[in-house]
């Protein structure tokens, strides 16, 4: 078994993990040795890991500046009411209470409300009414944690209940109650109304078609629960105004630019700086009250200010992921060609409109739900409302909405696949675009860079014994066991994006790097993204690595301080390699075609007769005569003559512009048990063949696929954050919010094939969220195949053992 | 980081320091052990003592031993500890089943079974345990010590026996020849909380079950014994009929709730096949059959 040749299209099962232990073995032998670690791209463990394994990490919690106050946030027992009172003189009293701060208080300063990333306002703090439960009303500073949140229950808030819209399939009737009465002349709790597609066209082609197969289909409410929760601590130096944020963000550039749009503090006085933030998976993409409130309160008071939600703030408040009710009908011929997909979504959106899109694109990227397919036409409308229930949308790995168009698609070609009693495999296999129709524009206006379909397909096929598991099938069925085999087969569209179609509040989706080769040939560089585990640290290096010839460990990434990186969007949405990571070849490039001329300096001849190799530059036809890029770089600072029109110094910055997304893809084939007295599901297996192009660090691609793929079986078998009739969350602790652990997910058998992206410098597409869009259609798909034999075509998430056993009774309905 | 309130916090040095602590500061105070049910309603501030009473240091209750016809355990063996019991798991090995699937490693090195059974959280699975097995509670106050049958000793949803000046010490559970005992959970991921439990112990004799019990967790308010399915398993013959009817008398005599974990229809059928398939272990081991 090999770890190292293993990025070609046409390696086979060499990196499964039905020899776990082994690799791991293998692998950290050959990486520990220092000989045999990559100069560029190839398997090097995380340059990040020795300080977050020994818990050397700085993560926000971990600031702590001298005088440092501690704020805490009264939140709404309720979902709707109107605020008839806050009494907070109790609150006040407390010994160690140094503030408390009501939306009364904050409207005085015109602070009561803030901006949304989607062009609607939130409430900093109540101030006429609660949206939902646990919306921020108060808050309290302390001089410490303990005294903050004590002195929350000393706030007597007086409220008067109003019925909550809870079910967002009522949430537009008539006698619906009116949520954002704030809003001027609002009578209804419609957001927005958006279409994609041809509908006329479609609808032509339903008609024509011999097979048409309809289903409801239900992507709950998630929550993407990263370890870290969110907080931030603010300081406001009173003399100079300087405002310095330490702050969980995923995109601290746009934040700043948002706090001085919305507040109108001068933007180069404002810092923010995010350290090792504890996971992010979107949940930190938005701004928060909370962040506000630290802010705000520093300023008034004078002092640091530390803002730490706990867990159940975190689940109850902060960016939830999902939440569509998806109608699709899918149209075919008899024998099995796909012809048209369209879809009616109710989106539900929660009190306020929180989504983080790209401003053109209210549904993210939805329309790519036609998926992997050749289309004659496809139609989606969309309906967005608002309910009483926390803001947010774009989270969860989710690729601005891809997870659920994928999840569309992927499962409503099972229920075609149901009604032809075609093998899933094979009808997918026989939809496909072609590799010779890429570059391919969907029927949606996708035009996606490059793919080929098949051949990952085939591999996922026979890595996991297609074939064989299907006699196998057959064998238990008659025996009564019940066992599914689900395939799922996706397109992501990652890497937003071009400045010309994508922005956000008026920021265009394009990314800055900056590097400096120092004059002994070490190196940093500035990158406009943040990590959150994703292993920037690493693959940074080694992009850089890869192009100029200097090791990986000499070479310093630097992210997440917006005094020390040029400006960028931030990580979320596969984002960073496919917008930043090219910002990093190019400025390096650059680097290098400077470094050429100061060589041919050194060497006396022509910039085109030398010859570039990893690491130097010779004289063609003469390798003898060469220099290294360190000996350039020294050169570059040091003493004597440069080239003219050469100034000393070897360094660049370089803002990306993205031509395209990029569309990685991915076959996956999950197998699971169920148990026929019980309902238990057990993952049996799972496959995943990814195609996310060149790949930088193979280990780090398949840590982000391991991670995501765990997430998929958490959404698939247990994760859904639940309401009850009167709008309070079921789901507020780690206890009724499960996350799945090491038993409930397989050994992960992965593969892939290498289609690079053609628009990309480096060919990579983006890997971080492949596998969590991926595998939920792949589990899901594969359970409802195991219960075939009770008729069943679809159920929904999440597959807990009771919505299994229900489902087999014919009692299935939607979790909302 | 989610903070409880204020407390007050004495370490209790012996038994009868503890109570008097706790007869002392009445319904104000209350005992940790673990601290694994304790700490997280404190910290969600569901539960609001003002004085903790700290009995870790009670040497005196660390025990599992045989005393003739009983095994006693002291009320603050860990799980950890019922885990690797060797004792318990040759006589009743009901308790290496259920310990297995209770909460994970870091909880079951704390957690005790004085802990889970005052608790009375009506999923508590040593609860169930404990019904099956007809264990009988020690209760200790200053005036000396009564003892109290499983099923008196839960009297509601997180209600117990155990008086404001009183502290559960021990548990008691009978020896018996022919004894065969297993347990059934079904969880929605390792780490929770039972759906439904299901606990079964025979004793049988000449092929005859002398007496059965089944012990059930989180169908109802309460940990019921279900006294119909005792009385069906009394003098009848081990069979899959039998397992089959005890099962279905046991999910008409519970009555379990819709929630987060499951539909009460669902969870009424795994109480069925739970019972099944718990007393069908039971009774083979009984027979000395390695199940
Ligand atoms: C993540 C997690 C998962 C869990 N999963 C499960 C599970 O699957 N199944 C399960 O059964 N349990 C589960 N538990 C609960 C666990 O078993 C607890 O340890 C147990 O319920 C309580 O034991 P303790 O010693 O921690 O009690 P504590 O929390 O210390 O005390 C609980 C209550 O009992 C009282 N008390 C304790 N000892 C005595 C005594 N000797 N006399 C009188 N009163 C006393 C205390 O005052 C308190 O009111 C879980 C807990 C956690 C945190």
């Amino acid at each position: 078994m090999t770890t190292t040749a293993t990025t070609t299209a046409t390696d086979t099962a060499t990196d499964t993990a039905t020899t776990t232990a082994t690799d791991t073995a293998t692998a950290s032998e050959e990486e520990t040795t220092p000989d045999e670690r990559p100069i560029g791209f190839g398997r090097l463990l995380r340059k990040e890991d020795p300080r977050l394994i020994r818990g050397m990490g700085q993560f926000v919690d971990d600031v702590s500046l001298p005088g440092m106050l501690h704020l805490a946030i009264l939140r709404s027992p309720v979902a709707h009411a109107r605020i008839v009172s806050i009494d907070k003189s109790a609150a006040e009293a407390h010994p160690n209470v140094v503030a408390v701060i009501t939306g009364e208080d904050l409207a005085a300063q015109g602070l009561a409300w803030m901006p949304t990333l989607s062009n609607d306002v939130q409430a900093v703090l109540a101030t006429d009414k609660v949206r939902f439960q646990h919306q921020e009303v108060a808050f309290v500073v302390a001089t410490d944690r303990y005294s903050a949140r004590d002195a929350l229950e000393l706030i007597e808030v007086d409220y008067d209940w109003i019925d909550p819209v809870v079910d967002v399939r009522s949430a537009l009737d008539q006698d619906s109650p009116v949520i954002r009465d704030d809003l001027e002349n609002k009578a209804d709790n419609h957001i927005f109304d958006w279409e994609t597609g041809d509908e006329a066209a479609t609808n032509e082609v339903f008609e024509r078609a011999d097979v048409v197969v309809s289903e409801e289909i239900v992507y709950p409410r998630v929550h993407p629960a990263p370890m870290g929760t969110c907080g931030c601590g603010a300081n406001v130096e009173r003399v100079s105004g300087q405002v310095t944020l330490w702050c969980t963000t995923q995109a601290p550039h746009a934040h700043r630019t948002v706090y001085a749009l919305v507040a109108g503090l001068p933007e180069h006085k404002i810092r923010v700086i995010a350290p090792d933030i504890g996971g992010g998976f979107g949940n930190k993409v938005p701004i928060y009250p909370g962040y506000v409130c630290a802010i705000v309160a520093s300023l008034v008071i004078g002092k640091p200010v530390k803002w730490m939600e706990d867990r159940t703030e975190n689940l109850v408040s902060t960016g939830f992921a999902r939440d569509y009710v998806m109608k699709a009908d899918i149209a075919a011929t008899k024998d099995g060609r796909i012809l048209a997909i369209r879809t009616n979504v109710l989106a539900d959106h929660g009190a306020f409109n929180g989504v983080a899109a790209p401003v053109k694109y209210p549904a993210g990227f939805f329309g790519v739900f036609t998926g992997s397919y050749d289309l004659e036409a496809a139609h989606a409308k969309m309906t967005a409302v608002y309910t009483n229930k926390a803001p947010g949308g774009v989270a969860y790995a989710c690729s601005f909405r891809i997870t659920e168009a994928v999840y569309l698609v992927e499962r409503i070609v099972d229920c075609l696949a149901y009604e032809l009693d075609m093998d899933p495999a094979e009808l997918r296999l026989k939809n496909f675009i072609k590799p010779e129709q890429f570059p391919y524009e969907t029927k949606t206006g996708w035009v996606y860079d490059s793919g080929n379909y098949e051949p990952a397909m085939r591999k996922a096929m026979d890595m996991a014994g297609y074939a064989e598991l299907r006699r196998e099938q057959v064998e238990r069925r008659a025996r009564g066991e019940l066992m599914g085999i689900g395939v799922a087969f996706f397109t992501e569209a990652v890497g937003a994006g071009p400045r010309k179609d994508m922005d956000i509040l008026g920021l265009g989706m394009a990314d800055g790097c900056e590097l400096r080769v120092h004059p002994t040939g070490k190196a940093i560089v500035r990158l406009s993204v943040k990590t959150q585990g994703q292993g920037h640290e690493t693959t940074f290096a080694q992009i850089v690595s890869e192009e100029i010839g200097i090791p990986p460990e000499d070479i310093e990434v630097i992210h997440g301080d917006t005094d020390n990186t040029p400006f960028g969007l931030g990580t979320y949405g596969s984002r960073s390699t496919p917008v930043s990571g090219a910002a990093a070849a190019m400025v390096t490039r650059k680097v290098r075609d400077k470094a050429q001329i100061i060589a041919s300096g050194m060497l006396e001849v022509s910039v085109a007769d030398l010859e570039w190799t990893k690491g130097a530059f010779s004289v063609k036809g003469d390798p003898s005569k060469s220099v290294t890029i360190q000996e350039i770089a020294m050169k570059a600072h040091g003493a004597g003559d440069l080239p003219d029109g050469i100034e000393g110094g070897l360094e660049a910055q370089i803002c990306y512009n993205p031509e395209n997304l990029t569309y990685p893809f991915g076959a996956y084939i999950c197998v699971v048990d169920v148990d026929p007295g019980t309902a238990v599901v057990k993952v049996r297996r799972f496959i995943a063949v990814d195609d996310c192009g060149t790949q930088i660090n193979p280990m780090i691609v398949e840590g982000q696929v391991h991670g995501g793929l765990a997430d998929g079986v958490g959404m698939a078998l247990m994760e859904i954050i639940g309401f009850d009739e009167d709008g309070n969350c079921t789901s507020s602790s780690l206890m009724d919010y499960l996350i799945p652990t090491a038993l409930e997910t397989p050994d992960w058998e992965t593969g892939h094939t290498v289609t690079p992206s053609p628009h990309h410098p480096i060919g990579a597409k983006g890997i971080g969220e492949s596998a969590t869009v991926g595998s939920p259609p792949a589990i899901v798909n594969a359970i409802v195949d195991a219960l075939k034999p009770f008729g069943v075509r679809h159920a929904d998430m999440p597959l807990t053992p009771s919505r299994v056993w229900e489902t087999m009774q014919g009692n299935h309905t939607p979790p909302i | 980081m989610q903070v409880p309130a204020p407390i007050e916090y004495e370490r209790a040095t012996s038994v009868a320091h503890a109570i008097a602590l706790r007869s002392q500061k009445g319904d104000e105070a209350r005992f940790i052990a673990g601290g694994h049910s304790l700490l997280p309603m404190m910290k969600l501030r569901l539960a609001n003592p003002k004085y903790l009473i700290d009995i870790n240091d009670l040497e005196e209750l660390f025990y599992i031993r045989e005393n003739g016809s009983e095994v006693c355990i002291g009320a603050m063996s860990r799980h950890r500890d019922l885990l690797d019991s060797d004792l318990l798991a040759k006589h009743f090995p009901i308790f290496l089943d259920a310990e297995r699937v209770i909460a994970d490693p870091t909880v079951r090195n704390r957690g005790t079974l004085g802990g889970s059974l005052c608790q009375a959280d009506p999923a508590e699975d040593l609860s169930a345990v404990c019904t099956a097995l007809d264990a009988s509670c020690v209760i200790t106050s200053s005036e000396g010590q009564r003892v109290v049958p499983m099923h008196d000793f839960h009297v509601g949803p997180y209600e117990t026996a155990v008086q404001d000046n009183e502290m559960l010490t021990e548990v008691r559970i009978p020896l018996r020849p022919g004894g065969g005992s297993a347990y059934q959970k079904v969880e929605r991921r390792a780490g929770d909380w039972a759906v439904v439990s299901a606990g079964a112990a025979v004793w049988i004799d000449s092929g005859i079950i002398v007496d059965g019990r089944v012990g059930l967790a989180a169908v109802g308010s309460n940990t019921p014994s279900i006294e119909p399915a005792a009385e069906a398993l009394k003098g009848a013959t081990p069979s899959e009929d039998l397992f089959q009817r005890v099962g279905e008398i046991a999910a008409n005599n519970c009555s379990p709730e819709t929630d987060g974990r499951g539909t009460a229809a669902y969870k009424t059928h795994l109480v069925q096949e739970l019972t099944r398939r718990a007393l069908r272990t039971a009774v083979a081991r009984s027979q000395g059959q390695e199940v």
